[in-house]
């Protein structure tokens, strides 16, 4: 039960994972929860990455992780970008108020 | 060893723990205090895990830089936070549904599979034994040498992403004077001084 091994850890990043899904579909009028919960998927990945590299004894797991770190980091910053050009345009931030596009 | 399972214990349950709150919190603020108490122990898992140069960049990074950011736009915009609560029970079922499934496709996975035994021999960059060189020094020996272009590629994705987030939140007013020092040289003698002809006695 103490031994911890790779899949603790692969357990640990599914629920994370999950929880992630969850929050986009439960949070359909926050955008700024939706982009925290990719934010927490990401984070989920990442660990399955360490885990993998740790238990295989590899280091470019943790390399990966670490470009993964920084597409999230651009991603984040972007998002935040548009949600604030979209909240001067639309005062509001609800998944579905944005149809602008839609023709 | 036990030490080391406790710690795991702790540092996951309190990272789903966070995890629950950062998706169910009514204000939107304290999803991002739960988001970095999530990223605070995962990098406690990271470091059990052996990758100390991860644990730490992604409490910088993670941290430091991008739940603030969080922070700032979530006290930036000026939301009704009752109203967004709206729909929260609608979408209840959608999502536990579908979240459900996913976990019930992740265990089954993770139940059906098995780590070939050539797998092990099969790593690209061994993992050196920390008492040669610890894990920072490793990373950085293989990332400037053998994954030199996708750094600099990391590099540009950054640049593009910074020059993206400025262009895309820069406006420019209407009514706001600024300072036009083109404008100013370029002012002829006849547009800025007008010579008048003062009768004695009276005023301008």
């Amino acid at each position: 039960m103490l031994e911890i091994g790779l899949g603790h850890y692969l357990t640990v990043a599914a629920i994370l994972f999950t929880l992630g899904i969850f929050g986009i579909f439960l949070n359909r009028k926050n955008v700024i929860i939706i982009l925290m919960s990719i934010e927490l998927m990401l984070l989920a990945v990442n660990i399955n990455l360490v885990a993998f590299s740790t238990h295989l004894q590899d280091l470019v797991g943790q390399i990966f992780a670490m470009f993964v770190l920084t597409v999230a980091a651009a991603e984040a910053a972007i998002g935040l970008a548009i949600l604030v050009v979209y909240f001067r345009n639309r005062g509001s931030i609800e998944v579905e108020d944005i149809n602008m596009m839609k023709g | 060893m036990i030490l080391q399972g406790l710690a795991f214990y702790l540092f996951a349950a309190v990272t789903v723990a966070a995890g629950v709150m950062v998706i169910t919190s009514r204000n939107p603020v304290h999803s991002v205090l739960f988001l970095i108490l999530a990223f605070f122990n995962s990098a406690g898992l990271f470091v059990l895990m052996g990758a100390e140069f991860l644990a730490m960049i992604l409490v910088v990074v993670y941290v430091g830089a991008v739940a603030v950011l969080f922070l700032f736009v979530v006290m930036m915009l000026d939301i009704n936070f009752v109203q967004m609560r709206e729909g929260f029970l609608q979408y209840l079922p959608l999502g536990a549904m579908i979240g459900l499934i996913l976990l019930v496709e992740l265990i089954l996975i993770g139940g059906a599979w098995v780590i070939s035994p050539e797998a092990e021999t099969l790593a690209a960059l061994p993992v050196v034994p920390a008492g040669e060189m610890h894990n920072t020094r490793a990373l950085g020996a293989v990332l400037y040498t053998d994954y030199v272009y996708l750094f600099q590629a990391a590099g540009l994705i950054l640049l593009v992403a910074m020059v993206g987030a400025i262009v895309l939140t820069l406006r420019q007013r209407e009514g706001v004077r600024r300072q036009s020092i083109a404008e100013q040289n370029t002012r002829p003698r006849s547009e800025a001084v007008e010579v008048k002809q003062v009768p004695t006695g009276s005023g301008v």
